[in-house]
């Protein structure tokens, strides 16, 4: 195995990589349900159009992501049910690690950024690989939409 | 010690094992009591942490009940030392319950039931019931103090089988409880599950096809007795004394009906194949079916 690529993490999801890294391992779920708690209801605009949200087909829970671009900065919004709170708190660290980031930022997140936060182990690796989903998904939609 | 049974149902009556379920009022107006601990498993390895019933352990299919490494559950040592670490007793009444149709309860209870552990129940209607019934929720984490629970090997003969058996099992009563799409082999995942694919579609010869969910009622619960037997007997042909292997993708949908058929109906031989469609998919030279009709040996 190679070493994880930590060069081009933006320092947001920096942050929230090192917060869950000095976490002791058995308090992270706690965490990730900090964030799961945080994930902001999407905004009216958003939430009249949901033909403008794409479902995240890796995870195991009904999850869809939307994912603006407006002169050159990025603006991540996820909706997710409280009934699948794992999804929810993924959905919520890239939310909150993405929006207000330039577009040439997001591309350069590593695709292996879910498997760097010390949650494989607490969430199991299957599990993890939703969150992998949502990330290649919303890069996507930034190179669509830039 | 056991707790007494919930003999206020009359729907449990029915059942050939009236005391493997519980009610929510039952468990309600039992929650603390000696000898009785309850265990929550889900799907979502996060959702105990947003409220569980008071009390409650949490148990993860994913993270606790597997072995790491290997394709298999844990070992007696690795099992007695979950169990200690969470305080439960040899002797406790286990009473689990789950999200998504008790789906990974019914799973906890069948790893449960591998290591002999006699007194293990379900919450008829698991935690979506709960949560409708607006019963309490707390996201205390449970404190049971550390018990010694004794390593008992794990005996896998009665109620599991492996990819050999159902190769000899072919042609003697088979079910298989994924969705018909899965079955007729138009897709090789579930819906929704794509990360737990295969590279080839369809099912093993001669299963029949009984979807998991048709032994749950509309109102989340289990269905009746005599509605089960209408869907197990008359409609996929089980008898009595049949030795039956129920299958899914990974085991935890097949576990759901082999609870039904083992606890509720009272089929005595009856295994769930764990490896599923995520190992027989995948195996070189194994026999596939495709299409509606079971196909023949």
């Amino acid at each position: 195995m190679t070493g994880m690529s930590t060069s081009d993490v933006p320092e947001t999801l920096a942050e929230i990589r090192d917060s869950f890294l000095e976490t002791p391992e058995a308090d992270r779920l706690l965490l990730l349900l900090e964030f799961s708690d945080e994930l902001p209801p999407v905004s009216d605009d958003v939430a009249s159009h949901p033909e403008m949200y794409e479902r995240v087909a890796e995870c195991q829970s009904p999850v869809y992501i939307h994912v603006e671009v407006d002169d050159g900065i990025v603006t991540m919004h996820a909706t997710a049910p409280p009934e699948a709170p794992t999804t929810r708190g993924f959905a919520s660290i890239l939310v909150q690690g993405i929006t207000g980031l330039t577009v040439d930022e997001v591309l350069a997140i590593p695709e292996d950024y879910p498997q760097s936060i010390g949650l494989t182990k607490a969430v199991s690796p299957l599990r993890i690989g939703g969150m992998t989903g949502m990330l290649m998904r919303a890069k996507n939609q930034v190179r669509k939409k830039s | 010690m056991a707790v007494e049974f919930d003999s206020s149902s009359p729907k449990f009556a029915e059942y050939a094992e009236p005391g493997r379920l519980v009610t929510t009022e039952w468990l309600a107006e039992r929650l603390g009591t000696s000898g009785l601990v309850v265990v929550e498993s889900d799907e979502d390895v996060l959702l105990y942490e947003t409220g569980h019933i008071p009390g409650a352990v949490k148990v993860d299919w994913h993270t606790e009940l597997n072995d790491p490494v290997v394709r298999d559950y844990v070992d007696g040592e690795g099992f007695a030392a979950l169990l200690s670490r969470k305080g439960i007793a040899r002797d406790d009444t286990v009473v689990i319950y789950g999200d998504k149709n008790n789906w990974w309860a019914a799973y906890a209870l069948w790893v449960f039931s591998l290591f002999g552990h006699e007194d293990v129940r379900l919450l008829d209607g698991g935690r979506d019931r709960w949560i409708a019934e607006g019963r309490e929720l707390t996201r205390e984490p449970a404190n049971r103090p550390a018990t010694e629970y004794p390593v008992v090997e794990r005996d896998d003969a009665a109620i599991r089988a492996y990819k050999e058996d159902v190769l000899a099992h072919i042609g003697s009563p088979l079910i298989d409880v994924r969705s018909p799409e899965e079955y007729s082999g138009e897709r090789t995942t579930a819906p929704a599950y794509p990360e737990e694919g295969t590279l080839r579609a369809g099912h093993i010869p001669t299963a029949q096809s009984v979807p998991w969910a048709k032994a749950v009622a509309e109102d989340g619960g289990f269905k009746t007795r005599a509605e089960l037997d209408a869907i197990y007997r008359d409609g996929a042909g089980l008898r009595d004394g049949d030795d039956v292997v129920a299958y899914c993708r990974i085991g935890e949908r097949s576990s759901h009906t082999w609870f039904v058929l083992k606890h509720l109906l009272g089929f005595e031989n009856v295994r769930n194949y764990d490896g599923s469609w995520t190992e027989w998919g995948s195996a070189v030279r194994v026999p596939i079916v495709t299409g509606t009709e079971p196909g023949s040996v």
